[in-house]
């Protein structure tokens, strides 16, 4: 007997916005491509629903000072650059390919070598110099110090289009300035909270920044540390933006290793842990997964450490995107 | 919620000499106030200012000039709806209403099929109004039956239960609660349920306070569209509010000024 199959399809209203990253010769800046990430109309890899013009793309992770935190089975490929942004920066990209670069300029913060912004903007240079594809400039944290660095290394990447980060409920008006005069796109982040994810972006648009510049960051937990929380936010969100709630129809940003290299499952020894096996499967494996389940849940931009995790993760969306078998 | 602004009817004193005078002044300055505040149709209602078909066209004319606002064509009269429906610009509108009855569904429903629009359908009969929720969910399943067979998908059709005066039938109001309950029941998904909110507060001293108590009231029995007076600011904080407690709009602090913000774009 033929069973009808209900047409369960679901169709959405309203597109995630698109967001290009990057500026070549002809848009104002240096690069010599662009990213465009967002513009679905479906929820993540329902081709049969909407239209996915972007897939997701992975950034890979450069510090302006060498790591120490860094467990050696993820330095140990990049054992010969750490010591230099611009190199670290082109091996990314030119061994790896990563589809952007996120320059975290840990080496800013109070507390640790308290780079000043110029140097900070040196290093920014430095890899603007290296390498074509368009940056993720990310702060220290610390607010105090991101509002002093920002103004500098936003001029000093005036122009390139880059995503800077980040913004949070408590502090976004210097950096919506800074975007908004250099031309730059902003992460609004968020502590694993919509309710705060929205009103971020209400903050910035109230400052005047548009809602179209920004990306969502919705906070990050490795597996195993409350994936499944910002799992459910990050699904909840898109659907409100599918829905046609604009102040959340952002691309969201995942920074998956900084996260999962922070990790005990990804980062301990064998001889700690004998019993979980050899640490340099391991933890790419736990970084790769991590990624898959963001994927899955909707991430537009992922943001990851380790080669073999980013060359796994790049094949999965090629799947899922249809390019690959 | 879909907010039908009610200002433009010849009820009001100042709205039946405009059309009367064929003055658009008033027209106008009410299209843009109802628009302004955030109305997703403007209800244009002639009333018993003229039955002349060629007064309603104008008056549409006059609104769609005004402002971009999809529009609410009101009228009993089959002709008079035609003549309103035919004056559009290709905007969205709603066919403001049909009854139960045999002759009005069979003459009605087919204008909106034809110009593409919504339809009210107002669960009243040659009877009158229904006093009881059986006589609101009969006439509103043959309502939404006679409109689904002419091919109108559950979102064009907007059911109305029939509501009364608190003043004058204090038992009706829960009955219409009861009802709008039942319409959510029709389909899946169902069909809008649209009430003339203000009717609840006619003659009372506190209308507005009434007025959003009962709109809060129904929207959690699955009201999601309503004929109102938009300009009514804590009505409409009252709506947003309800759209946050009901999960159907993200909380943020700043709620009411993303509703104040989805309103002023238009209602997106």
């Amino acid at each position: 007997m033929a069973v009808e199959v209900p047409d369960v399809r679901e169709s959405y209203p309203q597109a995630i916005y698109t967001v290009t990253l990057g500026a070549t010769r002809e848009g104002g800046g240096t690069r010599t491509r662009v990213v465009t990430v967002g513009g679905e109309r479906a929820l993540p890899f329902h081709h049969f629903e909407g239209e996915i013009p972007n897939p997701p793309v992975v950034a890979m992770e450069v510090w302006d000072v060498p790591p120490d935190d860094w467990p050696d089975s993820v330095k140990g490929p990049f054992a010969d650059v750490l010591d230099s942004p611009g190199k670290w920066a082109r091996k990314c990209v030119e061994e790896h390919g990563a589809d952007l670069i996120c320059l975290r300029l840990v080496g800013c913060d109070p507390n640790g070598e308290n780079r000043s912004p110029e140097e900070a903007a040196a290093a920014v240079r430095e890899v603007l110099a290296s390498v074509g594809v368009p940056l993720i400039i990310w702060g220290c944290g610390n607010p105090d110090k991101d509002n002093e660095v920002f103004p500098v290394v936003g001029e000093a990447a005036a122009g390139e289009n880059c995503l800077l980060g980040t913004i949070t409920q408590d502090n976004y008006k210097t950096l919506v300035a800074v975007a908004t005069a250099y031309k730059h796109k902003l992460i609004a982040e968020s502590p694993v909270d919509i309710n705060i994810a929205k009103q971020v972006n209400i903050l910035a648009m109230d400052a005047g920044y548009p809602l179209e510049d920004l990306v969502i960051y919705p906070s990050t937990g490795a597996l195993g540390y409350g994936i499944e929380y910002v799992y459910s936010i990050m699904e909840r969100a898109r659907l409100a933006g599918l829905g046609g709630d604009k102040l959340m129809a952002q691309p969201i940003l995942c920074d998956i290793g900084r996260e999962v290299w922070g990790v005990k499952e990804a980062r301990a020894p064998l001889e700690e842990e004998p019993a979980w096996g050899d640490e340099d499967l391991r933890g790419p494996l736990w970084e790769a997964t991590t990624a898959y389940m963001y994927l899955l849940a909707g991430a537009d931009i992922l943001v990851m450490r380790h080669p073999e995790a980013v060359r796994a993760v790049k094949r999965a969306i090629r799947m899922l995107m249809g390019e690959e078998r | 919620m879909i907010l039908i602004g009610e200002r433009i009817n010849a009820g009001f004193k100042d709205i039946a000499r405009a059309i009367r005078e064929h003055d658009p002044e008033p027209i106008r300055e009410w299209a843009r106030k109802q628009a302004a505040a955030g109305a997703d149709y403007i209800d244009v209602n002639i009333g018993a200012a003229s039955k002349d078909p060629a007064d309603m066209a104008w008056l549409i004319r006059v609104v769609q000039e005004a402002v971009p606002t999809p529009i609410s064509v009101d009228s009993n009269r089959p002709e008079v709806l035609r003549a309103g429906l035919e004056a559009l610009d290709g905007r969205p509108a709603l066919v403001n209403s049909t009854t139960a009855d045999d002759d009005k569904l069979a003459e009605i429903i087919p204008l909106a099929v034809e110009y593409g629009a919504g339809l009210i359908g107002v669960a009243m009969d040659q009877r009158g109004s229904p006093q009881d929720v059986e006589r609101r969910v009969e006439n509103g399943a043959k309502i939404f039956l006679a409109a689904t067979e002419a091919g109108l998908p559950p979102e064009r059709i907007f059911l109305d239960p029939v509501l009364m005066p608190i003043r004058f039938m204090q038992d009706q109001a829960v009955k219409v609660l009861e009802a709008i309950r039942e319409y959510t029941l029709l389909s899946d998904p169902p069909p809008h349920i649209s009430v003339g909110l203000s009717n609840i507060c006619s003659k009372t001293k506190e209308r507005s306070l009434i007025t959003r108590t009962f709109v809060v009231m129904a929207m959690a029995a699955g009201l999601d569209a309503a004929i109102c007076n938009v300009l009514d600011e804590e009505l409409m904080a009252a709506v947003a509010t309800a759209e946050v407690i009901l999960n159907k709009e993200i909380y943020s602090d700043d709620f009411l000024r993303v509703w104040a913000l989805k309103r002023s774009k238009g209602g997106e």
